[in-house]
């Protein structure tokens, strides 16, 4: 039975030392090959079947270093799926493995569906019998949880743009469709060469800046960007240094551009956190004090996660209320600091800013705490996906590399466009484009570019 | 009523609309002994609306007719007054002819060719039973009491199932054209459990030519280059009849408006469910309001008539209003109505009780084809009937039947389409219907479906050698092309000048300098001779091939993906409710529509891709299960 290639990340997410990217299907090997460069200089495909080989993963658009890694080749029958095999051992870390998958999908791999490297391997009849009913199960229960996880995690404003690139591409294939199909039909623009370079120019400028500031792109290349906020004493280096001593910093210290600004990497359970403003931290400055509760809400909203720090051995301030104000409806957590001294906060009152679990109890000093804190971190991260952690990342990996391609074949339209091709013909790619963003919302249905025809156009005898 | 025995075929066509006359020619040609019986033996092919064929992927459809042996096209070859090649401003991919027939003579014409048919049996006859034992067709009963016995029956009977016509608020029962409805032949199709559902159609105003005062309208010409439809035509029409263009004025909008509430589609009158690719006048007016005019075509019905067809005036308006409304149009101010507009309500069979042949999934050896399933337009309608016929008469031969997929033919898509998905409205065939329309080209019917008419003897042997021959003549061709080097010569270069491109700076394959979209394949020609003399059909698809590679690889891809899943077939007696996992709206549609092949399962509505990954891994445990047991 011949599939396309297939491509997932095999190890479970978060730390570990290494990961695993493991293609299969009949290009896996050649897929390979194109990104993966060995001292030795020898194709994969012309090295003999189980064997492991050293080298460096190269991005062939940029020409960029992406990954060392050890990559093993195993090819068909003797394999889990009884399909041609790729494995790519490669640093463990969010970052990098997203960074090697996202490759082997520009490439031509498709992000494999839940359970299908198994599927595969009872279709090819490597699995016997009585694990059907299992995979069967499998397949169902994981489609639709990846289904939710994948549009709760659509961000508004991501599906809100697609949709409506699509709109006009739809309106655009609609005028297509209304010349070819009603040739002497009056009152349609014949949609031109110059109109459908415009149209199309515009979807690809659109999809560049998709990609450019994504906020799921932005997380996978950058991290998560993380801001601090208390008043003054709470504790806030005290988190910093415990967060960034605990956890292997990435990089420390990189200077900003700005004078005050420092930025440290952490990785917390595998969820990278880029902590913002570190220099304001360190002042114990009271960020709304400072600017104002406009502005400082203005700055707060440009992080992805905003760590609150109160202190338990105190009531609540006016200060305090003004930055639950300013962080209201932002992805949040409260830290409720120096338990070891007697409790005088009114804790009600914090649940019922934050919710419960959102609110995290921790003495810094005693080091209590912490690892709630984290794994608060990392479930806020991974929401709704608490037992498959991967599925967060593996649709975002899956938009990214939908939008790429989506890029790819409007630029395939414009080009032939600006040469003259016939319309007719630059539409098959711009359908394919339409198609292919319907992907990343999920939705393809063929007879809407009908129903646009009818609704939009008056037609017939 | 006595009833008496009156003959014994192997496949009776209850109609000879385009469907039955379609069906019937190639069951017959196939040598199947085939009766027609037909309410109305004046009435073959009769065109009760619009007097043309073809137009976007529709006039592909009669190409492809005639590639698989059927007749539609060699004989509007013979009676148009008109003919034209549509989008020649755009790629091949859509590139369509169109033909204003001259009714009658597409009538006599078509009735001539069945006529004259060894195997076929034409027979007046009202159908009012068909003869089913143990859900097997046995043959049927007309209104006398005739039985015909046959191994097959296909149904055509296009509108006329319970048929009502309306105008206004007038009702009747009637077939289109004031002719006889079929009562009691619907009613036994319900009883013998065949699901149905009421359509609706309409038709414009007739007017005669001599009260048209055609200075106030633009003229429509044919093209001046002789054209057909059949491959097999050699002999052209030159006399052509222009067509008018004029257009609808605030008055004409007015008295719609105005008379809204006599209009049975607003009345609430009319129930079925019309198509909305051709809307009556008044649905146009009242849906696009802002639109100041529309356009009204004047179509003459024929030579030796004066009746001419008014275009984009369908309508069921009262007849007094339907005379305002034909006034307020110029040049037709003084025109004089001969028929009026009129809608009809019909029974149409759910298409999904069908298998892709045409068969009912009911009753064994029945078909049914053309309008009763639910389309629009005779062409369609005539496609179907071929298919139907083939199939029928498959069967009684014990050959092989034919599923044309939707990479093959228009033909593929429009069966697929209605036995997979259904219809919720009179179907018609659009290009966008079709995934791969680059390679469903008008200029390759014949490439894409000779060899199957062949196969089944509906193509003369002379014509498969002359099809073959072309084949290899293709082939050659473009294997010299991508073969011979053009050197930067300055004949060359003066061509390329000419085609407004860039000079050649150093040799290129003659065949990437045709992928220049300015390059044309009649100016390459002069400095790349062909291998031997070919003539423009060749060279239309050797250029068309070469120029557009890129994009048929890109289509066949998408095809060969689509192939695999075409191939996993599923089993007959697959039983759905067995199947944990499956949704169940997509179980009730499995269920319904059984499909055959995993591909045809994907297409049904509800059934999402988890449905089909689950479908898959039942299918291939139960084939485990079959090798190891």
């Amino acid at each position: 039975m011949h599939f396309d290639t297939i491509a997932a990340i095999s190890t479970p997410m978060g730390e570990g030392a290494i990961a695993i990217v493991r293609l299969s299907g009949d290009d896996a090997w050649k897929i390979a090959d194109r990104i993966f460069q060995s001292p030795a200089a020898k194709p994969l495909c012309e090295q003999p079947s189980h064997t492991i080989h050293y080298g460096h993963l190269h991005d062939p658009a940029t020409e960029e270093l992406v990954e060392e890694v050890m990559v093993s080749i195993m090819k068909a029958p003797k394999t889990f799926t009884r399909e041609d095999i790729v494995e790519i051992n490669c640093h463990g870390g969010i970052t990098s493995v997203n960074r090697v998958l996202q490759l082997v999908l520009t490439e031509g791999a498709r992000l494999a569906e839940p359970g299908e490297f198994t599927k595969r391997a009872f279709l090819n009849g490597r699995i016997d019998l009585s694990q059907a009913e299992a995979v069967m199960d499998l397949i169902r229960a994981k489609t639709d949880k990846a289904m939710n996880v994948a549009l709760n995690q659509m961000e508004g404003k991501l599906s809100h743009l697609i949709g409506e690139l699509r709109q006009a591409l739809l309106e655009t294939l609609a005028q297509v469709e209304v010349n070819i199909d009603y040739p002497e039909y009056d009152d349609v623009e014949e949609v031109t060469i110059p109109l459908m370079i415009e149209k199309g120019t515009w979807v690809m400028d659109e999809i560049d800046e998709l990609l450019r500031t994504s906020s799921q792109g932005k997380i996978l290349r950058e991290g998560l960007s993380t801001v601090i906020v208390g008043r003054p004493n709470v504790g806030k280096s005290s988190l910093l240094n415990s967060l960034v001593q605990e956890n292997k910093a990435i990089v420390t210290d990189v200077a900003g551009t700005t004078r005050d600004i420092i930025e440290e990497y952490v990785n917390v359970r595998g969820v990278p956190l880029r902590l913002v403003d570190t220099a304001g931290i360190r002042e114990t400055e009271d960020i709304v004090e400072r600017i104002g509760v406009e502005r400082s809400r203005k700055v707060l909203k440009e992080a992805d996660l905003i760590l609150l720090m109160v202190n338990s051995s105190e009531a609540l301030t006016d200060e305090d209320e003004r930055l639950f104000e300013v962080v209201a409806g932002m992805d949040m957590l409260v830290i409720v600091n120096k338990t070891d001294l007697p409790t005088k906060i009114d804790l009600e009152r914090v649940y019922e800013v934050a919710g419960r679990d959102r609110v995290i109890t921790t003495s810094i000093l005693q080091e209590q705490g912490i690892t709630e804190l984290e794994e608060a971190i990392a479930t806020l991260f991974f929401e709704g996906s608490l037992e498959s952690n991967d599925l967060t990342y593996v649709s975002n990996a899956r938009h990214i590399s939908l939008l790429k391609q989506a890029r790819n074949t409007i630029n395939d339209a414009v080009q032939a466009a600006q040469a003259g091709v016939p319309v007719d013909m630059i539409q098959i790619d711009v359908t394919r484009t339409w198609e292919i963003l319907g992907e990343i919302i999920g939705d393809t249905v063929q007879d809407s570019l009908i129903k646009e025809l009818f609704s939009k156009f008056c037609l017939g005898k | 009523m006595p009833q008496f025995e009156a003959g014994r075929f192997d496949c009776i066509v209850i109609g000879a609309g385009h469907a039955g006359a379609e069906a019937a020619y190639a069951s017959a040609k196939m040598g199947a002994s085939t009766l027609v019986l037909t309410m109305n033996l004046d009435m073959i092919a009769f065109m009760p609306c619009n007097p043309s064929l073809g137009g976007p992927a529709k006039g592909i459809v009669v190409r492809e007719i005639d590639a698989l042996g059927g007749v539609m096209a060699k004989v509007i070859d013979k009676t148009h007054i008109q003919m034209r090649l549509l989008n020649t401003g755009k790629g091949p991919a859509v590139r369509a002819l169109r033909a204003q027939a001259d009714k009658v003579l597409y009538q006599q014409e078509m009735k001539r060719i069945l006529e004259e048919e060894p195997n076929l049996t034409l027979r007046q006859g009202v159908v009012e039973q068909l003869i089913v034992e143990d859900d097997e067709i046995k043959g049927v009963v007309t209104q006398i009491g005739a039985i015909f016995r046959a191994k097959t029956v296909i149904i055509t009977t296009g509108t006329f199932l319970r048929g009502e016509v309306i105008i206004g608020d007038l009702k009747y029962s009637s077939g289109p054209n004031n002719q006889m409805p079929s009562i009691k032949l619907a009613e036994h199709l319900q009883e013998l459990g065949l699901q149905t559902v009421r359509f609706k159609t309409g038709t414009p105003p007739r007017i005669n030519s001599n009260s048209i005062d055609y200075s106030k309208t633009e003229i429509q010409p044919g093209d001046d280059v002789p054209r057909s439809f059949s491959y097999e035509t050699t002999e052209f029409i030159v006399d052509q009849l222009p067509c008018w263009l004029t257009y609808t004025t605030p008055e004409t909008h007015e008295i719609i408006n105005e008379n809204l509430h006599l209009s049975p589609m607003y009345s609430g009158m009319i129930k079925g469910k019309g198509p909305s690719y051709c809307p009556s006048i008044e649905d146009k007016i009242v849906r696009f309001a802002d639109k100041s005019r529309h356009q009204i075509f004047l179509e003459p019905e024929g030579r030796n008539t004066k009746e001419v067809y008014v275009q984009g005036l369908s309508t069921s308006l009262p007849e007094h209003i339907q005379h305002r409304l034909i006034a307020s149009v110029p040049g037709l101010e003084k025109a004089e109505m001969m028929r009026a507009g009129y809608a009809i309500e019909y029974d149409s069979i759910i298409a999904t009780q069908l298998w892709p042949t045409l068969e009912t999934k009911k009753i064994k050896n029945l078909y049914t084809a053309g309008q009763i399933n639910g389309t629009s337009g005779y062409e369609e309608a005539a496609a179907q009937g071929l298919m139907a016929g083939i199939n029928a008469a498959c069967n009684v031969l014990g050959k092989e039947e034919v599923v044309l997929g939707r990479s093959d033919a228009y033909i593929g898509v429009l069966i697929d389409d209605l036995v997979t998905k259904g219809t919720s409205e009179p179907y018609r065939l659009l290009t966008s219907r079709a995934e791969y329309r680059l390679l469903l080209r008008h200029d390759n019917a014949d490439m894409r479906l000779t060899e199957i008419g062949y196969q089944n003897g509906m193509i003369s042997e002379e014509r498969h050698t002359k099809f073959l021959a072309k084949k290899a003549q293709i082939d050659a061709e473009i294997d010299h092309l991508r073969k011979v080097t053009v050197k930067p010569t300055e004949e060359i270069q003066a061509i390329i000048a000419e085609v407004g491109g860039t000079a050649l700076r150093e040799p290129m394959k003659a065949a990437d300098l045709l992928k220049r979209p300015e390059m044309k394949y009649s100016e390459l020609r002069k400095v790349v001779p062909p291998l031997e003399e070919i003539n423009e059909e060749v060279a239309e698809q050797v250029e068309i091939f070469i120029k557009y590679e890129g994009y048929i690889e890109k289509s066949m891809q998408q095809v060969a993906r689509m192939k695999k899943m075409e191939n996993k077939r599923i089993p007959e007696n697959i039983d759905y409710d067995a199947i944990s996992g499956i949704a169940k709206e997509a179980k009730a549609n499995l269920k319904e529509v059984q499909p055959l092949s995993i591909a045809q399962a994907s297409r049904i509505s509800g059934v999402n891709p988890a449905d089909i990954s689950i479908l898959l891994v039942y299918i291939e445990q139960g084939k485990i299960a079959k090798v190891s047991g």
